[in-house]
């Protein structure tokens, strides 16, 4: 359970920094007026929506962070074989690298108001996100054909399970993205997309991040990592 | 001691919110049915919630009349037996005390103290209760699903719960059972998402977070624990199904059940328990925090006393919040896993015991010369806290490894649980719809009904669980159908099962009593008014009673004191509203 | 004002049915009488905690209920009683918690000579096997469990072949004598649980769990399965008798080992099979 519990120390981390930027020190029953121990409570810098974004990926790492961590305690056990690395997976990284980048620069052309590169951005951000779906099934496909089904092997059982879980936050992702490409097209004004984009790209690069560290579990550095620090550590 | 009179302060316009783009329904449907209004959504949680929560009581007094009389009902064999205790503690525990405190309370109080007009996502919000009901429909299809549902036990353990030794393990009943949780962690991930959002994010002006009521507070960090916490389950729920339906081998070792060779293999039940348990453990405080919030705001606002030592009350949730998450395995000192493990959570379980002790203490403390006004929701308040102390206290027994090896998976535990988690959380829930009730329908609910219903529920219910604990200490194990003719337990032990059932019979029917009462008052009770308990925090102090939609008039409050100024020295009432600018405003004629 | 004598009443109840009830532990057969002393320290720090509080509380409630013209004090925090009360807490909690730890580092270390006793257990029976006279168990897996070798015990492995088997009967223990028990299981997770004992532990398809205890009088206990295991689960039992050491010696003469078990099954399997293949050829030729 150490990789969730190293999760929650980040969060617990970054909420005792809030708490305490927030006043939770401050003597309220000494305190009256409308402005109290903070500065100012309205217009809030952050918009809502990010926020919201940003406490559902906390939700959502979470969930990973539990996979690794189940992933490393059925590793320990003797039936563990490790999966080939297919190289098409190094593919698929490289295409969802390229949505990431995409959608990167859907941002800034949102920003600086390129109405012409923002649709194309969304667009390349989408079709290479479907992409990186397609060569995850193709992979799918590979590793079945080599005789590497679900159940052969639990580091099967992980693979088949981590990709396809990520595969569907992809998915849910595509739903938030085309409705954003629609509204590119018929919205004429770029400000009104920016925080659309904004967030597909928040969601986006934090998908990515998760696919990395999914690639270097899957393919075992982890653990091989880990081993290392072990060794360094003893 | 500290002695103060609050200074004049500068009285401020109010807050000049432009209409923003809140939802407006257009018919019945959109208003009553699918509405995005978070007050309704808080009915309709509390309402599914309730009406599963009567399954459960039903289950309750099935289970006990076996207990109590075992042989006499034919139709409860070992098979219906543990389908009740298995549906009775999920319903209770999840779909009954989770959705109550956060999707009920949480909706329909968190917009209202904090001064916001909705939650922040209301469609979100809406789907969060759509998915919810869903979840709870596949829960009881699978009363109805070949081979009934689930026998498991509510822990779910693997290998057994799979295996057909289990009722509902090679038939539907697990399948729905899991797809069920899945689908309410999916839905309540959406609610929680706007709990906590709404309090980051919604707040009037002037209500920073160290004046938010204690209610606020429990459910904000109630909802962030919730919110990392049954990601594990879900990620549990997954992996056995996985192991149930495509024949992986997470959480199955190979095994021989009835003399057959499975083709599982390898894997690790205990992995199960501790993904359970990382979510299970929290969960308890889950429950347990916003009745602490609740609770203090209730003792507060009628003993006409502000909290003792709000920093301490909200350091002491946020410190058993954080450390709730690094005890879980205190439910696993008998499982098998490293001994060296003991020691540890050990250490950290009976610490969690400190933050929660001084919250007692604190609540005692503001009793402390008060004003103590016996309404019910206070009578509530001081019956949650012997409960909760008597259960709190039993936990010191079962968090200290060493202790806990002879008391676990005996009826010790089972009294124990039902005591802290159980029996305390529902009185807080009880304590607050009498006192929330005016403020949701504009009537007061009927004083004789719930005089009769307080006494015999906290009298029963202790009468029920005090004595459960010496089942334990003799040594009957939980979870079974009947103890037999067992030599190292005394017959005197069978004449106590059937006293705590007739308990339960009795409690159960005061349930009844209250339940007409909610309904009765709707039409009968006695005006409310705005403010009936003279209280400080904001959802009293709305022009219109049951809020209108929007929640405040125009213009949103402004806050200017924290949610406990009662019985200020120099101020002219008894107390002052979060929203009331005090000397201030008396200062100026005009 | 009710509450408030009601409240003394919960607190005097309470304590009343501690003391004069009946239902107490059942009395003590081994050595962790550690863990008992263990508990009644718990009993003794929770049962003052809980009727300080409580009565308190009914002393508030009486003392301080609302009368015409009553005033509460203003007094929103007094730091000195806090830190006082969570000092009083800590040392509360400490004096339960430090010999808890003391006595589980004891129960988790098993003396040297203790001799090994593996309980295996199925869906809903016990099973045990004891080392045989090399002092060493023969290895095991779930695997090989078939009919002929119902708790998996390895044919190849040659320590295993003088192991006693104890199917489906009770189980004997010398007295005095520390013991090592190993848990199997091989089917679902089940307890092993025999209150006289007061030590339990579960027992997990796929691993060997253990606990270890020294029987210190003689007698006939009850075994339990303390872990919800199926239908069956409050129908699992059997019986753990220790002995005196004499009778320890003529219960073991009689029991058999793995190898004289295996035997016999063979040797009647083959009666069958021949039986069967002759009457098959009664069968064609008729």
């Amino acid at each position: 359970m150490s990789v969730i519990l190293v999760f929650l120390l980040v969060i617990i981390g970054i909420a005792g920094w809030w708490l305490v930027q927030q006043g939770v020190m401050s003597k309220p029953w000494l305190e009256h007026g409308p402005r109290g121990a903070l500065q100012d409570v309205e217009d809030p810098v952050i918009p809502t929506e990010k926020i919201g974004l940003a406490v559902f990926l906390a939700v959502v790492g979470a969930l990973f962070a539990l996979f690794a961590s189940a992933y490393f305690m059925r590793m320990e056990l003797p039936d563990w074989q490790a999966l080939p690395i297919l190289r098409l997976l190094w593919l698929n990284t490289g295409i969802l690298v390229l949505s990431s980048v995409a959608l990167q620069c859907a941002v800034i052309a949102a920003r600086q108001g390129q109405m012409d590169t923002l649709r194309l951005a969304l667009v390349t951000g989408g079709i290479t996100a479907l992409a990186f779906l397609a060569g995850q099934l193709v992979a799918w496909r590979q590793l079945s054909a080599e005789g590497n089904f679900l159940t052969a092997n639990p580091a099967n059982s992980f693979f088949y399970l981590l990709t396809g879980m990520h595969g569907l936050h992809i998915l849910g992702g595509l739903l938030a993205l085309t409705r954003t490409t629609i509204r590119a097209w018929s919205s004429a004004s770029p400000e009104r997309l920016r925080l659309g984009t904004e967030l597909c790209a928040m969601y986006w690069h934090f998908l990515l991040f998760v696919w990395l560290a999914l690639f270097v579990l899957l393919a075992g550095w982890a653990a091989d990592f880990i081993e290392i620090c072990r060794r360094v550590l003893t | 001691m500290v002695d103060i009179t609050p200074g004049p302060v500068d009285a401020v316009p109010p807050a000049e919110v432009p209409e923003v783009e809140l939802y407006h329904p257009h018919s019945w449907w959109t208003k009553y049915v699918f509405s995005q209004d978070a007050k309704v959504i808080a009915i309709q949680y509390s309402g599914t919630a309730m009406a599963i929560g009567l399954v459960a009581l039903v289950l309750s007094w099935l289970m006990r009349l076996q207990l109590g009389f075992p042989g006499t009902f034919d139709f409860i064999t070992p098979e219906a037996y543990y389908q009740f205790i298995t549906m009775h503690g999920m319903i209770m525990v999840i779909y009954l005390l989770t959705a109550l405190f956060l999707g009920g309370f949480g909706n329909y109080l968190i917009p209202l103290m904090v001064g916001a007009r909705d939650m922040v996502f209301p469609y979100v919000n809406m789907l969060s209760y759509w998915i919810y009901l869903l979840a709870v429909l596949v829960l009881v299809a699978s009363f109805f699903a070949p081979g009934g549902p689930t026998g498991a036990g509510w822990t779910l353990y693997p290998p057994q719960a799979i295996l057909s030794g289990t009722p509902g393990g090679q038939d539907w009943g697990i399948i729905l059972m899991l797809v069920s949780l899945i689908l309410f962690i999916i839905g309540f991930t959406m609610g929680g998402l706007n709990y906590v959002v709404t309090v980051l994010q919604g707040r009037t002006r002037g209500m920073t977070l160290m004046r938010l009521p204690l209610t606020v507070w429990g459910i904000f960090t109630a909802t962030v624990m919730a919110l990392l916490a049954f990601p594990a389950l879900f990620v549990a729920c997954v992996m056995m199904l996985f192991d149930r339906v495509l024949g992986t081998s997470f959480f199955m070792p190979a095994l021989v059940e009835m003399g057959e060779q499975l083709s599982y293999g390898g894997g690790s039940p205990i992995l199960f328990q501790h993904l359970f348990w990382f979510f299970g453990h929290p969960e308890v405080y889950i429950v347990a925090l916003p009745a602490f919030g609740i609770v203090s705001d209730l003792i507060s606002t009628h003993a006409r006393k502000n909290i003792f030592g709000y920093r301490m009350m909200v350091w002491a949730i946020v410190a058993i919040g954080a450390l709730s998450f690094v005890v879980w395995a205190h439910h696993m000192y008998v499982s098998g896993m490293h001994p060296y493990f003991g020691f540890f959570f050990a250490t950290t379980t009976l610490i969690i015991a400190i933050p929660t002790a001084i919250k007692v203490y604190n609540w005692v403390l503001t009793l402390w010369r008060g004003d103590i006004h016996l309404t019910i929701p206070m009578l509530f308040a001081l019956a949650f806290i012997v409960t909760f102390v008597n259960g709190g206290l039993t936990g010191l027994f079962l968090g200290n490894v060493v202790v806990d090896v002879p008391l676990s998976d005996t009826m010790f535990v089972v009294a124990h649980f039902h005591m802290v988690m159980g029996v305390a959380p529902i009185l807080v829930i009880f304590g607050a719809i009498y006192h929330w009730y005016p403020k949701i329908t504009g009537r007061m609910l009927n004083e004789v009904m719930g005089q009769f219903h307080f006494w015999v529920t906290f009298v029963g219910a202790y009468a029920i669980f005090f004595p459960m604990h010496y089942v334990g200490l003799v040594g009957v194990p939980r979870r079974y159908p009947e103890i037999g003719d067992t030599a190292f337990i005394p017959d005197s032990v069978h004449d106590l099962n059937a006293f705590i059932t007739i308990a339960a019979l009795i409690v159960g029917f005061a349930q009844m009593v209250f339940l007409f009462n909610l309904f009765w008052s709707l039409k009968f009770g006695r005006e409310a008014g705005g403010n009936p308990w003279r209280a400080t925090t904001l959802e009293w102090q709305t022009s219109e009673t049951p809020p209108a939609h929007g929640n405040f008039g125009k213009e949103l409050p402004v806050v200017y004191r924290w949610a406990y100024d009662y019985n200020v020295p120099g101020a002219n009432e008894d107390f002052l509203a979060q929203n009331d600018p005090g000397a201030a405003k008396a200062a100026q004629p005009a | 004002m009710a509450i408030a004598l009601v409240l003394v009443l919960v607190v005097v109840g309470s304590i009343a049915f501690h003391v004069l009830s009946p239902w107490w532990w059942t009395p003590i057969a081994s050595n962790w009488s550690y863990i008992d002393h263990t508990l009644i320290i718990t009993f003794w720090i929770t049962g003052a905690v809980f009727a300080a509080v409580v009565l308190f509380m009914a002393y508030c409630v009486w003392r301080f209920r609302h009368r015409e013209g009553n005033k509460a004090h203003y007094e929103p925090v007094n730091k000195r009683l806090e830190g006082w009360l969570t000092v009083v807490t800590a040392i509360g909690v400490a004096a339960m918690l430090v010999p808890g730890l003391f006595v589980w580092h004891r129960f988790i270390t098993v003396p040297a000579d203790a001799t090994e006793v593996e309980v295996i257990a199925q869906q809903w029976q016990w099973n045990f096997r004891l080392p045989g006279t090399d002092g060493r168990l023969g290895t095991s897996d779930n695997r090989l469990v078939s009919f002929e070798n119902p708790l998996g015990i390895n044919p190849d492995d040659p320590n295993g072949q003088d192991d006693i088997v104890v199917e489906a009967a009770d189980l004997h223990l010398p007295v005095d004598k520390p013991v090592k028990m190993l848990l199997r299981s091989i089917d679902v997770l089940h307890d092993f649980y025999v209150p006289e004992f007061r030590a339990k532990m579960d027992m997990i398809p796929g691993s060997v769990t253990y606990f270890w205890l020294t029987p210190t009088r003689t007698g006939t206990f009850e075994v339990l399965c303390a872990e919800l295991c199926g239908t069956g689960h409050n129908f699992m039992r059997g019986f753990v008798m220790v002995d005196s050491e004499e009778d320890y010696a003529v219960w073991l003469g009689e029991q058999q080992t793995f190898a004289q078990l295996t035997e016999a099954l063979q040797t009647s399997r083959a009666d069958s099979d021949a039986l069967g293949t002759t009457t098959a050829q009664g069968d064609a030729e008729n």
